[in-house]
């Protein structure tokens, strides 16, 4: 681990402001990404601003009838939330699938939305990894990559990103409030936050330099049937070979997202259309283009299966 | 003392302790965590330095250059050990690549340096500093691409002959009327013990002590000296906690010799923890086999032949994994054939896990001997009662010493329900699930090893026991002390244990499920000596005295039995060893294991609902203890069957998923219901303790035993483990 100095921020917008005075400065929230990383010297952050103080760790009604959620709300209390755990439980369940007990204390909500993929190879800092340090290659491809993405990846990159929370709030057509360093906001919505790869796969989201996640808006309910159907390897504290976030209404009609399979929470809003058509019509829109390796093709029809068993599970 | 006629009565027949059901010993120390574990013995050196090991980047090749000046100058650091300023260093007797690498490279991470600084911070952040340059070589790393230049690998006494051959095999398989032929692989595993590999070492003038995790005091005790070249005398290991090995502590490891040369080069005492990422490609694992199995049977399910061939790979120099051994023994035949191939592989070093050659073997024969008795269309229970043997089918001279298999499958049978199974597969379905029922045999060999201990007797009557035997989390301590309190007529808390320091007679150590028979064994041959001389001393006569209840007594005499030793402690040393009975006969462990898995008709994800296994393994030193040693083996074999697999990238040649979030091992949610039953049996020809071990008879055919449940649930044979669903999503029966 490299040797860093700390801070601890007094409000979002002094974090903010911060974070681009300091060269290699990092936000630390819960700790639980960025720490690891920091001791396999993956990220060498040369300054740390902690904003776990900054009063960002309440849930909230908006005006628009949905929920505002801190930055800093842990995934324990965001899955125990009852307003969540009502009307959005596409979210609560993804939250509880995800890590474990004692990893989802610690975690916050926009620690969560901006963790690091586990790709096997970015954690081997004897590997080249475009990812981890730009330009180096790409040394998943032709190795070993069944837990790796199958869509919007590159030849540059084909890792995932691993998160449960985000499949859901994706799913939810949520949205992301930041603060600028330079004390402007902006509204980010979650389908646009995360960048693919293309040649620049270092380059992860689309937040500026020392841009701070604050909040994250849920719109008004939608109701439906939410499910969170996550397949993996061992029963639990693993990462989703496949997962599906699923909003499902009565007429047939949904909205569906995929972890697992790409670099960002994987929704294709046109594909939704071909729901009523069963999972076979609708994966083949939403997985379009796919480019999966020998080792991963599987996921293809893993999916497809998945969302066989979440229209069965909604059907009751 | 010297056991080579079959037991008679002895005092442990009486099963006032051993046999009983006792709380481990060490048990509140393990759960206020106040066992002290080698890493942090702050203890006997209250403030060491922190070693951090640098792992080789490539596969194999030489580095070219090595620039630690900047390391040497970071805050904290002490020292720098490398190849170069080590000095000159042998390789241990039971090491196959170097434990310090350079300039050659034997395999990736294998340790080329140590960092070591006040903190362990500061060695991480200068190990970052230190610049390596390699010059790689192209490596073998692809065993079914090394498997056509394999070779016969060389006799000795871990491997046993490469082939063997009984009446016309190839003649009696084309003949047969029923016939299998497939071939079945398993991948590399990694041990995951949860504490890694971990030690500190001090060193006094020219002496060295290492307080360390290992399995076998004496190997680690006469490797680390050779490795140092000093003489073994003043080498001094300690070891009393592991935290877990299951076969990867079983030799000397990097973390011990790079403490030692740490802390020669800082002049203080120095510790070394394996770093979790290196634990995969530094230290050993078990190596993937490819096995290729053919039975021929007559139509009604008598065995004609059968053949069992297994390849694996290792570094130059190293030996096969043995998965043939339970083919030779384990069913009747009368033409036979085994044969075992080894390719020589560039990636890190193969070598024990929990069952070598059993637990990979098995596997692949109790998949074949489900297929066969399909193909017969026979119950595959049925179909191995047909063929059990009471004779080494090879040697028919050599009876077993006890083989209670058939009636380990039939009570597993009737208590778990067997009748219930459907032998069509793919039949019975509860919602999204595909039910299925399956079993294996479980087999595993008793072995006898030479094992010493001392024992004391002091005034008050309490007796302490040492001995360099090891306590992995099996159990040890407290069958050791059951083992000494019976035999010394005292209650438990009378007696205390010290394990796990070179200091004590040596021992048979752990590995091999040999510990809890032998260990006790020596145990019980000290105490026999110990017994004669408090008999002599408070003037009984040996034969016909008593211990019990604190006291000796013979005739209406009784006397306290620490009035024995009322002058003065008293001290006996001996240990077990064994002639021939072991030639003379086979001694093996048996069982059936019994497993339902519910199989997700969409996703393929299987969820084991329950287990059973059911053990004849001679008498059961302490069943609580042992039931552990069993439902930790099961959980492991389950693993192995669904989960399982270190992924090597052939091109770059090391295994890819080095970490515990890679390397999937089961959690609580994958195993729910385990049962076990022992069979009531004592072994007379094993030891005087008429015990043997089940530590690993329990891992044994449980792979195969879920493999068969998924089969009987799907109806979709997987051949290539772990058996993970993207190798039969395709193949599934329509989920809807
Ligand atoms: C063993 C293990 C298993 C796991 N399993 C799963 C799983 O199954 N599913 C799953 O979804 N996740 C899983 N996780 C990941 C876990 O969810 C994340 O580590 C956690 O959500 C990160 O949150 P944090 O607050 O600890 O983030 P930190 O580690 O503090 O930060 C992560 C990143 O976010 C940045 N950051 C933090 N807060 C802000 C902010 N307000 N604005 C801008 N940037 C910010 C940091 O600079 C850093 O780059 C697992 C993690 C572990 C260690
Ligand atoms: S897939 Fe991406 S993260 Fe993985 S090695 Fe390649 S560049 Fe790095």
């Amino acid at each position: 681990m490299k040797p860093f100095t700390y801070e601890r921020a007094a409000s979002p917008a002094q974090a903010a402001a911060a974070a681009i005075q300091m060269p290699g400065a990092k936000f630390i929230a819960g700790g639980t990404n960025l720490l690891d990383l920091m001791k396999l010297q993956i990220e060498t952050p040369a300054h740390l601003i902690d904003v776990n103080r900054l009063a960002l760790d309440t849930i909230e009604p908006t005006q628009e009838g949905g929920l505002r959620i801190g930055a800093l709300v842990s995934n324990t209390d965001l899955a125990a939330d009852a307003r969540v755990r009502r009307d959005y439980g596409v979210l609560a369940r993804a939250l509880l699938a995800g890590a474990s007990g004692q990893l989802r204390n610690k975690a916050t909500t926009a620690g969560n939305l901006l963790q690091r993929t586990r790709c096997p190879y970015f954690y081997d800092t004897d590997q080249p990894c475009n990812k981890r340090h730009p330009g180096s290659g790409c040394s998943a491809i032709g190795g070993v990559t069944r837990q790796l993405g199958v869509i919007g990846t590159s030849d540059a990159c084909i890792a995932t990103h691993p998160s449960d929370m985000a499949v859901a709030l994706r799913a939810l057509d949520a949205t992301v409030e930041t603060v600028k360093a330079d004390g402007a906001t902006r509204r980010i919505p979650v389908a646009e936050l995360h960048r693919l790869p293309g040649d620049t796969p270092h380059v992860e989201t689309v937040l500026e330099p020392g841009e701070l996640i604050t909040a994250v808006l849920l719109p008004a309910p939608v109701g439906g049937t939410q499910i969170y159907r996550k397949v993996r390897d061992r029963a639990s504290y693993a990462f989703a070979l496949v997962s599906v976030g699923a909003i499902l209404q009565h007429d047939g009609t949904g909205r569906i997202a995929l972890g697992g399979v790409a670099p960002k929470p994987w929704r294709v809003e046109e594909a939704e259309a071909e729901l009523p058509n069963g999972p076979r019509a609708f994966t083949t829109r939403l997985m379009a283009g796919a480019r999966p390796t020998r080792d991963n093709a599987f996921k293809v029809a893993l999916a497809e299966r998945t969302l066989g068993a979440v229209l069965n599970e909604a059907r009751g | 003392m010297k056991f080579d006629t079959p037991a008679t009565t002895n005092p442990i027949d009486q099963m006032k302790v051993v046999g009983q059901p006792l709380d481990r010993i060490d048990g509140p120390l393990k759960t206020t965590g106040t066992a002290p574990y080698a890493y942090e013995r702050h203890d006997v050196a209250a403030a060491p330095a922190y070693g951090y090991v640098i792992g080789s980047a490539v596969p194999k090749g030489r580095i070219t250059g090595m620039d630690v000046s900047a390391a040497q100058h970071a805050p904290g650091v002490l020292a720098v050990v490398t190849a170069e300023n080590a000095g000159p260093l042998d390789k241990g007797k039971y090491n196959t690549a170097k434990l310090l690498g350079g300039p050659e490279i034997e395999h990736y991470h294998q340790a080329v340096a140590l960092v070591v600084a006040e903190s362990f911070e500061q060695a991480r952040a200068a190990a970052a500093l230190v610049k390596i340059d390699y010059a790689a070589e192209p490596g073998r790393f692809d065993l079914h691409a090394a498997r056509v230049a394999a070779f016969p690998p060389e006799e000795n006494d871990i491997t046993g002959p490469p082939e063997t051959h009984v009446g016309d095999f190839a003649g009696a398989f084309a003949q047969a009327p029923v016939t299998l032929d497939e071939t079945y692989t398993t991948p590399d595993h990694s041990h995951a013990m949860m504490e890694p590999h971990a030690t500190l070492a001090a060193w006094e003038g020219d002496r060295l002590t290492v307080w360390t995790s290992n399995q076998m005091i004496a190997w680690a005790n006469g490797d680390l000296a050779k490795t140092l070249r000093m003489p073994k005398e003043k080498v001094r290991v300690v070891s009393p906690f592991i935290g877990g090995g299951f076969g990867g502590k079983l030799f000397l490891r990097a973390d011990v010799v790079l403490a030692a040369l740490g802390a020669r080069a800082a002049g203080r005492p120095v510790k070394v923890a394996l770093q979790r990422p290196l634990i995969a490609n530094n230290t050993t694992h078990r190596p993937a086999t490819i096995q290729r199995i053919r039975i021929g049977a007559t139509r009604e399910g008598v065995i004609t032949a059968i053949g069992h061939e297994s390849w694996s790979g290792d570094l130059e120099g190293g030996g096969p994994e043995t998965a043939v051994n339970q083919t030779r023994l384990l069913y009747a035949g009368a033409n036979r054939m085994t044969a075992m191939r080894l390719a020589v592989l560039d990636l890190p070093e193969g070598n024990a896990m929990r069952a070598p050659g059993e637990a990979p073997g098995m596997m692949a024969l109790e998949i074949a001997m489900d297929e066969m008795a399909e193909k017969l269309g026979i119950d595959p229970i049925e179909f191995r009662i047909r063929n059990d043997t009471q004779v080494d089918p090879e040697k028919p001279e050599r009876p077993f010493s006890a083989r209670a298999f058939a009636e380990c499958l039939r009570l597993g049978a009737e208590r778990f329900g067997w009748d219930a199974r459907n032998s069509r597969p793919g039949q019975r379905r509860e919602g999204k699930w595909l039910i299925g029922i399956g079993m294996a045999a479980a087999f595993r060999n008793n072995l006898l090893m030479k094992s010493g201990a001392r024992v004391r007797l002091d005034g008050e009557g309490r007796v302490t026991v040492e001995t360099d035997m090891t306590d992995i989390g099996t159990g040890s301590y407290t069958i050791i002390g059951q083992t000494a309190a019976e035999m010394m007529g005292v209650p438990i808390e009378k007696v205390t244990v010290r394990l796990g320091d070179s200091t004590y007679p040596v021992s048979a150590g752990s590995g091999g499920q040999f510990g809890a028979n032998n260990a006790t064994a020596g145990v019980y041959a000290t105490c026999v000596k110990l017994r004669e001389e408090v008999t002599q001393r408070l003037g009984f006569n040996s034969e016909d005295a008593v211990f019990a209840d604190g006291h000796v007594r013979a005739g209406n005499r009784a006397v306290l039995l620490g009035a024995a030793a009322a002058e003065g402690d008293i001290v006996a040393e001996d240990a077990i060893e064994y002639g021939d009975l072991d030639e003379r006969y086979q001694q093996s462990t048996f069982g059936g294991h019994f497993v339902e898995a519910a199989v997700d008709a969409y996703t393929g994800e299987t969820r084991i609902r329950r287990m059973l296994a059911v053990c004849a393994a001679g008498r059961i030193l302490n069943p609580k203890s042992a039931r552990s040693q069993v439902i930790g083996a099961m959980t492991m074999g389950a693993g192995a069957a669904l989960m399982e697999e270190l992924a090597v990238d052939t091109r770059r040649g090391f295994f890819v998923n080095h970490d515990l979030a890679g390397y999937e091992v089961p959690v609580h949610a994958d195993i729910p219901h385990q049962e076990v039953i022992f069979l009531d049996e004592t072994d007379p020809l094993s030891s005087p303790m008429k015990a043997k071990g089940v530590g690993e008879l329990g891992i044994c055919g449980v792979g195969a035993a879920v493999a068969n449940a998924v089969y009987n649930a799907t109806g979709v044979r997987v051949r290539d483990y772990p058996i993970t669903l993207d190798k039969y999503l395709d193949r599934l029966p329509d989920a809807a």
